[in-house]
């Protein structure tokens, strides 16, 4: 049976892993290199990676993290911030990732997950939403921020995840930017509501504290994954002890232990 | 031993590089692993292994687009019986026809064809597409590649589009995802993954080795 995956995600800025609460307050987390080694050998079924800040400072993601990573990580890489077009995505993956995640370029220039998906195939384009509660403006009373959460659209998040799965993308990273770096647990409600509607899998982030949250937004909210930062960065809990709840729940892992 | 990682520029071909390579050390024989399209090289190469990322059209595409490469596999493979390994869509364009994009034909020398997870998967399962993820085997038949492979071992699939295998013998290991999917087939010399070897953590090394070893 396929298993739902627990993705540890690495916030980079200027070289070093960062988590803030909500976007915004900056702690020192380590060194991605050897975190991402130490997640491929603690039993991670992904690795995500975010250059956080790339997108306002125009920075372009690490590659030398990236190619360093990829030699020593036998498991998927992902890889997001700063993408903007096609060629950047060819270096990425050139670099050693194997999924690349876009955002905010993706907002501005919807064509780009078109073009990306016709020329490296929708298994390798994520797209990754930020969504906001916006109860009075959009449908689905969630909308789209970009630029890591700093630029509010009102772009109505299920919409735009429909059009991302019909545009060619073939995964969707969803973060609640209300959530994220709370601790409270996931936003059940966008995550199923997003989740409901399309057909590609969708990743839950924002807001995990503990192993339960992971199960919760797994059953409730369907998502096909679960990402989480700073509960494994600073040791509260290991991915072990997330796969081990999930079991317990009848939640199908793969087992590394 | 040369090992040849044929680079037709299909994507990522990093992770399968260094995993053949990190096996071949703990060999303790004289090795090269080349990641090459030239055909000289392929002729001189004793394992040939084809990655492949992104669409069936595409990969066929791209193949075509070398002059002679399809021939001199075919001689390599074929006539000469060279072990071979496709990984991904590099196993798949070993069907007769593939229906990603449009009817492209294969290199047919896997009798079946690729066709998309949708039309197999009943709505009411719920499943996602692509099949995304890790996933186990369930095995078919007894083969010295799937030693020491146990039910606790997963491997890493994403694809949209499954080889429907004409000849049952053909099929080593299926994966359940709604329906069963060749995982693992083999003809002769020829050996093909959907899952990728290479993104399969310690698994994905157990297999290898195993078929670095067996063929």
């Amino acid at each position: 049976m396929l298993s739902k995956r627990v993705i540890p995600c690495l916030d980079v800025h200027d070289g070093r892993t960062v988590k803030g609460i909500n976007f915004v307050d900056l702690i020192d987390a380590g060194d991605p290199v050897e975190q991402a080694k130490l997640y491929n050998d603690l039993g991670a079924d992904e690795i995500c990676f975010l250059d956080i800040s790339a997108t306002n400072e125009g920075r372009k993601t690490l590659f030398n993290i990236v190619s360093k990573v990829a030699e020593s990580c036998f498991i998927p890489l992902t890889v997001g911030g700063g993408i903007k077009e096609n060629s950047d995505i060819n270096n990425l993956l050139k670099s050693g990732a194997d999924k690349v995640s876009i955002n905010s370029a993706a907002v501005h220039k919807p064509n780009l997950i078109n073009q990306a998906s016709d020329s490296f195939g929708c298994q390798c384009i994520v797209l990754a939403i930020d969504a906001y509660k916006d109860h009075n403006n959009v449908k689905s009373g969630y909308s789209v921020s970009t630029h890591g959460g700093k630029k509010k659209t009102e772009i109505d998040a299920l919409e735009w995840a429909i059009q991302g799965e019909k545009n060619g993308a073939g995964e969707i990273l969803l973060t609640s930017m209300n959530a994220d770096g709370t601790k409270l647990g996931y936003d059940i409600e966008l995550t199923s509501k997003i989740s409901n509607e399309v057909n590609i899998p969708v990743i839950a982030s924002g807001g995990a504290g503990k192993p339960f949250d992971m199960v919760n937004v797994l059953k409730k909210g369907e998502a096909s994954a679960v990402l989480a930062a700073s509960i494994f960065h600073f040791g509260f809990y290991s991915i072990e002890n997330v796969k081990k709840e999930m079991l317990k729940y009848n939640i199908p892992v793969r087992k590394t232990w | 031993m040369i090992v040849l990682i044929l680079d037709y520029g299909s994507g990522n071909i990093k992770s399968v590089y260094t995993s053949i390579k990190k096996i071949l050390y703990s060999f303790n024989k004289p090795f090269e692993v080349k990641v090459s399209s030239k055909l000289s090289e392929i002729r001189k190469a004793d394992k040939i292994i084809l990655p492949g990322v992104g669409s069936f059209d595409k990969c066929m595409n791209r193949i075509k687009k070398i002059i002679d490469l399809v021939e001199t596999l075919e001689d390599q493979v074929i006539i000469k019986k060279k072990p071979f390994l496709g990984v991904c869509v590099g196993m798949q364009i070993l069907a007769d026809y593939g229906f990603e994009n449009k009817k492209t034909k294969g290199l047919s020398w896997i009798n079946g064809n690729v066709k998309p997870l949708k039309n197999f998967i009943n709505y009411s399962q719920k499943l996602k597409i692509p099949h995304m993820g890790w996933n186990n085997l369930s095995f078919s038949q007894n083969n010295n590649l799937t030693n020491d492979i146990t039910d606790d071992d997963q491997f890493y699939f994403v694809h949209s589009y499954f080889f429907d295998i004409k000849h049952k013998q053909n099929i080593i290991c299926n994966t359940k995802y709604g329906v069963d999917i060749p995982a693992i087939i083999n003809r002769d010399n020829i050996f093909g993954f959907q899952f990728h070897p290479e993104k399969s953590g310690k698994s994905g090394f157990k297999i290898l080795n195993n078929w670095l070893k067996i063929s």
